[in-house]
């Protein structure tokens, strides 16, 4: 009785193909909204996470300044630091895994007719320890380089694909503004980070080089800090504070004219982002949910009006309101079975698209798809059985005038 | 009258319709009875009770006062469902609107009845053919009630009807939508099945001519009973 109750439905389902896809439609849509936009949103969240990963919680920068938020404050009149600075922070703080110099410009790198505005950092091999960014072509810098300040340089995955498209660019040598130097390796692809910018976009050359050829002078702006695996960079931070203070000879009651910048910080802003943002598109997808739900509701209701007579005739020729409602439920159920699963269909392939458009990793999340599928499911026969009990439920006389 | 155990029988059969002022007699203390393979038709002006009395006499509805034995069942007396395998079982209904599912064959709408008495698929179909083809559409089986005309749709309820082989058939005003050649056959086809099936008729019509079909015309007015004569057949 149930699976010929089952072959009826799917009889009527596609007997009545309009009223069919409407419902299904509402079931879709609500389901394929919230798959899509929590999938996305948990993608961008995951992104966020891998980064800060990748940026290194245990990294803090040190600059010359007041302490301001935000890494992007500039030195003002404070005294910049020197390779002193850089070499005192990395004997003489024991949980240093690695300091390094950073003197940073933008410029223009030009290879025969191609040339391309990147950004040049003058440091040290520390950097590549402190920033976990191995060479994957060519070699490091080698220790003779960085002491005599030897025009050689390191790219970054953007500037070589630039400059050089898919040759080598090992051995070649490019020109930054006045430099000629040495290209001697490719640092491994970093990808794009959660704020949008391009972390491939750089070119690495030594820290005296840079003093030497570009600034003209001894100072470095900017010092990387990585603190060893496990141990803690706020005792790392007070403690670089205290030794700077020191050899910065400022006194108890002057303020800092330095600052050190822990990317914890920049993780806890990035989080938080990302959390208001993955609130916002759970609130915009219960909503779809919701007017997914009406829709599902109006066509169930629309249609049981309309099949009050169909109802009428069932019962006049023998149907017990059991067997009419019995119809009605299989087919609210093999409706909504339907629409869920084309909504799952179609929720996750826009997820995808998304996710690939906004290149955040596809994370699709089971428990989303079960809690979007039930609410639509359990609408949809919710609203094609009660209507259907009330119409049942009436005298056959009244359903049958019922046009 | 004196039928000692007749099909159907009214005894001080009184159905109100409202409460109140608003409260109407559609029928008022009715005695009938009505014996196995008779052709009654029940006539009557507008708000006279036939329709009610049809209503009541095909278990649709039960009465507010009196007993109504169908077949020797109190059907006041029955719930929802008992009333449903009754009709399902002993009678069969052909509508003035013939109420036939759209956008569904005509085979598939005569097989209805016996999609609830759960026979087999394969056995209903061939009972639902037989059928038609007793009403002569078996050539039609495919068509949906849109393609047909007014007197095939009402062929394709009249197969409904019969098709669970019921003791009576209620007609309510089987022709009203016809024209005079059409319902004519329909009349004809009703006969045959009362002569040859020994099906019991009653048939709700304000048509005089259609009326001479049945063997008995009992007239309503004013939710009573005026006449109720013998009818010498035209066939």
């Amino acid at each position: 009785m149930l699976w010929e109750t089952v072959r009826l439905s799917v009889q009527a389902i596609l007997r009545n193909l309009l009223r069919s896809f409407l419902t299904v439609l509402g079931i879709v849509i609500g389901v394929a909204a919230v798959i899509a936009m929590v999938t996305v949103g948990q993608g961008s969240t995951d992104q966020v996470t891998r980064d800060v990963a990748k940026l290194g919680t245990n990294l803090l920068m040190v600059r010359p300044g007041q302490p301001q938020q935000g890494p992007g404050t500039s030195a003002g009149t404070a005294a910049a630091f020197d390779m002193r600075d850089v070499e005192a922070i990395q004997t003489q703080i024991a949980s240093v895994r690695a300091a390094a110099p950073a003197n940073t410009r933008t410029m223009t790198a030009i290879l025969g007719n191609e040339n391309h505005v990147t950004s040049v950092t003058g440091t040290d091999s520390q950097y590549l320890e402190a920033r976990d960014m191995p060479v994957v072509t060519g070699r490091p810098f080698y220790e003779s380089e960085l002491r005599t300040g030897a025009a050689v340089c390191l790219l970054g995955e953007t500037v070589r694909r630039e400059l050089f498209g898919s040759g080598d660019p090992v051995g070649q040598n490019l020109r930054l503004k006045s430099i000629s130097c040495r290209v001697i390796g490719v640092i491994e692809e970093q990808g794009v980070s959660s704020f949008g910018t391009d972390q491939d976009d750089f070119v690495l050359m030594p820290i005296r080089t840079f003093q030497r050829r570009v600034s003209g002078n001894s100072d470095v702006s900017m010092i990387f800090v990585a603190i060893r695996d496990g141990l803690s960079t706020d005792r790392a931070k007070a403690d670089i504070e205290r030794l700077m203070r020191e050899r910065r000879r400022i006194s108890p009651l002057e303020e800092d004219d330095f600052n050190v910048f822990d990317m914890k910080q920049i993780a806890s802003v990035l989080t938080g982002i990302t959390s208001v943002l993955t609130g916002l598109l759970s609130a915009v997808a219960a909503v779809s949910l919701l007017v997914g739900g009406i829709g599902i509701m109006n066509i169930m209701l629309v249609s049981v009006t309309e099949r009050t007579h169909e109802i009428g005739i069932r019962l006049a020729v023998g149907a017990r309101e059991s067997q009419v409602l019995l119809q009605f439920l299989v087919e609210a159920v093999v409706l909504s079975l339907l629409g869920g699963l084309l909504g799952i269909l179609l929720g996750l392939a826009l997820a995808a698209i998304g996710s690939d458009l906004l290149r955040v990793p596809f994370s699709p999340d089971p428990l989303i798809v079960l809690m979007a599928f039930g609410f639509s499911a359990a609408v949809g026969v919710i609203f094609g059985y009660f209507p259907a009990r009330r119409a049942a439920r009436m005298h056959p006389i009244d359903a049958l005038r019922h046009q | 009258m004196s039928d000692p155990s007749p099909l159907l029988a009214f005894s001080g059969i009184t159905r109100r319709y409202g409460t109140g002022d608003a409260e109407v007699r559609a029928l008022d203390g009715v005695d009938m009875t009505i014996a196995a393979a008779e052709f009654v038709a029940i006539m009557g002006p507008s708000g006279s009770g036939k329709s009610t009395a049809m209503n009541l006499l095909g278990c649709l509805d039960v009465p507010s006062e009196g007993t109504y034995r169908f077949m020797g069942a109190d059907v006041g007396a029955l719930s929802r469902d008992q009333r449903a395998l009754l009709r399902r079982t002993y009678i069969g209904f052909v509508f003035q609107g013939f109420n036939l599912l759209p956008r569904t064959p005509a085979v598939e709408n005569v097989e209805l009845p016996l999609i609830y008495k759960g026979i087999p698929r394969a056995r209903r179909r061939a009972m639902a053919l037989d059928a038609l083809a007793k009403v002569g559409l078996e050539d039609r089986a495919k068509h949906d009630p849109s393609e047909l005309s007014g007197g095939q749709q009402q062929r394709v309820a009249i197969a409904r009807a019969i098709v669970s082989r019921p003791a009576v058939i209620m007609a309510d005003e089987p022709t009203g939508n016809l024209d005079t050649v059409t319902s004519r056959e329909i009349m004809d086809l009703l006969t045959r099945f009362n002569v040859d099936d020994g099906i019991t008729i009653v048939m709700v019509t304000h048509e005089p001519d259609m009326a001479e079909y049945a063997s008995r015309v009992i007239h309503f007015r004013d939710g009573r009973i005026e006449r109720d004569l013998s009818n010498r057949r035209v066939a």
